[in-house]
This record gives structure tokens, sequence and C-alpha cells, in this order.
């Protein structure tokens, strides 16, 4: 999870592949959408399928002013249906211990609006959809971090799951290799947008920063406990009690997630997780289809019209061979961060 | 009420083998222990360093009475990954610690344990793995008093433990990069394993000078070692089956005797608490996600 805000965009890396995109065997273009504009956005760009959640802790971008309620997600479907887009719905963080209610009404709710399918990741959520909604197909939220071709069978095999949302830290190869494996699951890869640098749905930082947590609460570096404090020249980003970075007069002071902070250590000060980059896929995408992975993705429920409208349509320029794949997407300025990366689908991002 | 258990924790860091041969061995003589985890959680690569000395290690905590379960690597990506999961989990005499869904899948249909790196959130998902033949399971750090009240009743009812760590740093995240490595200026591939220079982590501290988390190899914890002992009994009377302590660079065993004391009520929380409070010196106690709050804090 990622909610870094947009600052300056410079592309390090761009690097052209080699495996060509097929026009005729197209991958799917899974889109976000934060809200019914959003996805009518979405729409008219040229998304082959829509994900969103509802406005509660049930889904992973739980952030004020986001999300759909049952109506609007009723009409979303709708609209969806209007324009042969697949509409999915996410319920993709972690059922309460006391109270899962609202986790077992999404599913429900999906299940009635006969959604495309769901994205989960809470293995008790899963198999309460497989015993209660059969017909309802799912889809492993990214948040389950399945990463080999052992785990995604085993949501196969226990609960008939049909897609896989693959974690953002397995190579090209490895890809390739679990798709091969866990056929006739099939696979989705992120594409655009944040960058985790640690294993979705594996990440309790932010709860040991500030008592908030991605899988439980659906939040990343939660903006009701961001603060920004001015140091003499010095602006200082704090995350609960935590000085995530210090910027000097002149640099642009970006948005304290977690993992894209300055720290010190004994060996090094600066970046110690990740550098406050985005993952922009856009030059690899033949390299994925050859991998035969069935859908890319787009994150990003929390950006505007202006990203969905530039981001799909780039895309789905590309994978329909439109424009040069090879090339980087010309959406950078629309990135996070200071730049953006291909993560590690390079194994050399390790 | 039943006896609650003592299990040592699988160790997290990487260990030279003379140092983890003298945990072992000292744990196999103390009998507070009931369990003993072995097994490497976090990186694929030092399990080939340390094999001969964990082999022994097993056997030795075997024939002094420990009960030995083998916990699985918590993220299985490339091959030799996977292949150290798979084999593990294929010997149908271990007892074995799942810690990503890829183990599961292998233990299936036989008695096995569910480690605090699987996501069990809740009674749902904890009856799902019941049902698959999970018969014990440590819960996530980050579940709460009330979670862990829920689910430790529900476990009752189905005859299978809950386990909660009272003692040791939180691992708070695994990365397919190692954050340890990149610090030095290596890879994973490259590391040299620059993790073993650290036997409790290399401490990560904000430009300000806060002390804040912990590079482990591919895992990143805590900074503050959670510590729970005046929650002890109620930890008991939600019916929490075993406690575990995760591995410091100190005496375990005196830890585990401060444990088994207080719950054989030989000595009150108070003092328990004074006591592990001087063991860690200058290390900081946490017990704040318990408290539903910042994990970082410590609500004395």
């Amino acid at each position: 999870m990622d909610n870094a805000v947009h600052t300056s965009g410079a592309s390090t890396q761009g690097t052209a592949s080699g495996a060509p995109l097929d026009p005729d065997h197209p991958m799917e273009l899974v889109c976000p959408a934060g809200t019914p504009a959003a996805l009518q956005t979405a729409i008219d760009a040229g998304a082959h399928t829509i994900y969103f959640g509802f406005r509660n802790r049930t889904n992973a971008r739980n952030f004020p002013g986001l999300n759909f309620n049952e109506e609007e997600a009723a009409r979303a479907v709708e609209t969806c249906r209007k324009h042969g887009v697949k509409p999915l719905i996410a319920i993709n963080t972690y059922a309460d211990a006391e109270d899962d209610a609202i986790w077992k009404r999404a599913v429900d709710c999906a299940a009635d609006l006969k959604a495309g399918g769901i994205i989960a990741c809470d293995i008790g959520l899963v198999s309460y959809a497989a015993k209660t909604h059969p017909d309802l197909p799912l889809h492993l939220s990214v948040q389950a971090s399945a990463s080999n071709p052992e785990a995604v069978k085993f949501y196969h095999e226990a609960y008939g799951v049909r897609r896989v949302v693959l974690p953002r830290v397995m190579s090209v190869p490895e890809i390739a290799e679990l798709t091969a494996a866990v056929t006739p699951v099939e696979t989705e890869v992120f594409v655009f947008g944040g960058l985790c640098v640690m294993a979705e749905g594996r990440c309790s930082l932010s709860s040991y920063a500030t008592g908030l947590s991605p899988n439980k609460d659906g939040v990343c570096s939660p903006a009701s406990h961001v603060r920004y404090e001015q140091d003499g020249d010095v602006m200082v980003s704090l995350l609960g009690d935590f000085t995530i970075n210090r910027f000097d007069a002149g640099e642009t002071a970006g948005y304290p997630t977690l993992c894209k902070g300055r720290f010190s250590s004994d060996a090094r000060t600066g970046h110690l997780f990740e550098d406050p980059m985005s993952l922009d896929a856009t030059t690899i995408l033949g390299d994925l289809r050859k991998a035969g992975v069935k859908a890319v993705k787009v994150e990003g429920r929390q950006r505007g019209k202006a990203y969905v409208a530039q981001v799909v349509r780039s895309l789905r320029d590309a994978i329909d061979g439109k424009t040069d794949a090879s090339r980087s997407s010309g959406t950078t300025h629309l990135m996070e961060g200071l730049g953006h990366t291909e993560g590690a689908y390079r194994r050399d991002w390790r | 009420m039943s006896r609650v258990e003592i299990a040592l924790g699988p160790l997290t860091y990487n260990w030279q083998n003379p140092a983890r041969e003298a945990l072992y061995s000292a744990a196999a003589t103390e009998e507070a222990f009931d369990i003993v985890y072995i097994g490497e959680t976090v990186c694929a690569k030092r399990i080939p360093v340390a094999a001969a000395v964990m082999a022994d290690a097993a056997e030795t905590l075997e024939k002094a009475g420990r009960k030995v379960v083998y916990s699985a690597l918590s993220l299985a990506t490339n091959e030799s990954e996977r292949r150290q999961v798979t084999d593990l989990c294929e010997v149908e005499d271990l007892l074995v610690e799942a810690n990503d869904a890829g183990a599961l899948r292998t233990l299936a249909g036989r008695p096995h344990f569910v480690g605090p790196h699987m996501n069990v959130y809740n009674p749902g998902t904890l009856e799902a793995l019941a049902e698959r033949g999970a018969v014990s399971f440590c819960l996530p750090w980050e579940v709460n008093r009330k979670g862990i009240e829920v689910m430790a009743r529900r476990a009752n009812d189905l005859g299978v433990v809950v386990e909660i760590e009272v003692f040791g740093k939180a691992p708070l995240a695994i990365s397919a990069r190692c954050h340890h490595a990149r610090a030095y200026g290596f890879t994973k591939d490259s590391c040299q394993y620059v993790c073993d220079r650290d036997p409790e982590g290399m401490a990560v501290r904000t430009l300000d000078g806060q002390n804040f988390l912990t590079l482990n190899g591919l895992q990143t914890q805590g900074h503050a070692v959670t510590l729970l002992v005046s929650e002890v009994q109620a930890l008991r009377d939600m019916g929490v089956g075993r406690l575990r302590l995760s591995p410091m660079n100190m005496d375990m065993n005196a830890v585990a005797r401060v444990y088994r004391d207080l719950l054989d009520g030989r000595t009150d929380a108070a003092t328990a608490e004074q006591t592990l409070l001087g063991m860690l010196g200058d290390r900081e106690p946490a017990n704040g996600f318990y408290y539903g709050v910042e994990g970082s804090t410590w609500a004395a």
C-alpha cells in the first residue's frame, strides 16, 4: 500500500526489453475507481475491468471521501455491464475478530449484485464466500501475498480461487514459472502505481507507528497521523511520533509513507527501504504477456480522474499495440514520488 | 484451568553456529520450555550454513524431552526458498509450523502448527485452517487483546491451541529485497551474510535520532521488545494455551523460568516484570499491540 503524494517525475529506468505485444490476444486491463466519477472515467479511457470497494474497513483503500456505498455499488455494476466492462469488488482487508458482519455483508452484496467477482485475502472470508456464494468468482488479492505456486494451489484447491493477483516481490521469470504451474488459475500483476517494497499483507509497520493497521483497517501511513513541522530551514515529516523524513529548503517535502522515508543505521543513512519511487512496468508489458499473465492492474483508487484517464488510456494503447510499449508510458508526471522503477520484476531490484 | 505451556520461538536472527549451538544445548536442559521451535523463518540463504548445527540441536532437544516444532519460511518466492519449504513439509513425521499458504497446502490433512506470519485475524480463518489439520495457532503480533480473547475462546471450542508471543522483537514486515544487505551496499544475492554481524538485528533510527526499527535480513522488526507480563493472567483467563518467547541475545532459560514461576504462582506479575525489565537492560519494552494502540508504545 502506498499513498505518497504526487511530486515531480524523473525516469530512472527505461530499458526496452524485447518481447512484443500481440494485439490479437490483449491482456485484460484492470483499473481502479475510487469514486463513481473515476469509474466513468476508467470506462471512457478503455478499461476492460474496473475494481472498487465499499466505504468502510473492508477495503485496503479506506480513505476519507473515497469508495462506494451499496447504492453506488449497484449503479457502478450496472454502468459497467452496460459498457461491457467487468466490475470487481475489492474486499481485501482481514475481518475483525469480534465482528465480521461488514465483511460478510460486503461479500453478500457483491454476490447479490452479480459482480464479476470479488478480490479478497482473508482465508475465513474466502471460505465463507466459497460456501455461501459458489457462483461468485473469487480473485485472490495481492494482500494475501501468495508468492509461490503451492500457495496459489492452496487457495484454488480449498476455495476455488480463479485468479491470483501476484505480490510485487516477484521477478518476471518467477511470474512465468508460477503462471505455468497454476493453470487453470489466472495471474494478474500490478504494472503501474504505488510500489510496496514489503510483501503485501505482511506489513504492520504502520500499526507499529500509529496503531492503525493496513491489514485490519485498510490504511498505510494514515493521513490522520501525519504531521509536518518546521525545524529552522528544515521541513520535518512525521508519522505518529516518528520522523519519517527531513527536507532541506528547496527539497520537495513528500508524504511520509513509512517505507519510503529516510533513516539512519550504522551501515548507511538514507532511503534504507526504498527511494520514493513508483512502479511503471509499461516497458515490460510484452515480457509479462509472454510470461502468460492474463491481466495487468493499475494501482490507485485514491487517485483522481486525471490520473485514471491518462494512465488507463496510455496502457490500453500499449496493450492494443497502438504505441510502442518498449518505451516508458509518458505518464511519468503522474507518478507518486521522485521517479519510477520496474521494481522486483527485474531481479536486480533485490 | 489447564496448564499454560511455554515455547522458545524460532531464532529470527542469523547467529553464527557456536551461538546457535549454545542456545539450543541450553534450551535442552531447561524444563520450563515445553516446546522449542527450530527452523528458519526469515531467509533461505541462512539454512545451509546452519544445517548441521540445527540438525544436532533438534536431536539434542528431543533426547532431552523437549517437543520440537520446525518453523517454515515466511516468504518463499524463488526456487530454493520454495524447495526449502516443500522439503520440510513433506517429511511426514515432523511437526511443522506453516508461515505461508504454500506450506499449508503440503501440510493439509495431518496435524500442523500455524505460525504468526499467517494472517489469522478472526475465528472464521481459525476454523477454516483447523478443518484442514491445524492444531496450534501463534497469532500475528498486531492482534489486540479483544481479538486474542475471541480467537482463544473459539480455539478452545475446537480443541486447538492459541499461542501468543510475550517476549521478543515483533517482526513487522518481510521483503523480497534484503534491506539489511542493501544498507551495506550489497544485494540479496551478493549479501556476504552481513546480517550475522548483528545478533539482535541492526538498529534503524530516525533522522532525529529516535530508535525506531530493526533490520534483520529480509525482515524488519520493531526496535522495542514486546514484553507481556502483567497481561499473562488475562491471557490465561482468555484461554491462551501457550506463551512464546522469541530468542534474544541473552539468557533465554532465565527468561523462561521467570514466566514459569509466574504461571505456577511462585512469583507475582510485578516482581516478574521488574526482573525481566532488568534483564532487558537498555532495550526498550513495548506492549502497545496488545492494547490496540501503537505497537511501539509501553503502557506500563
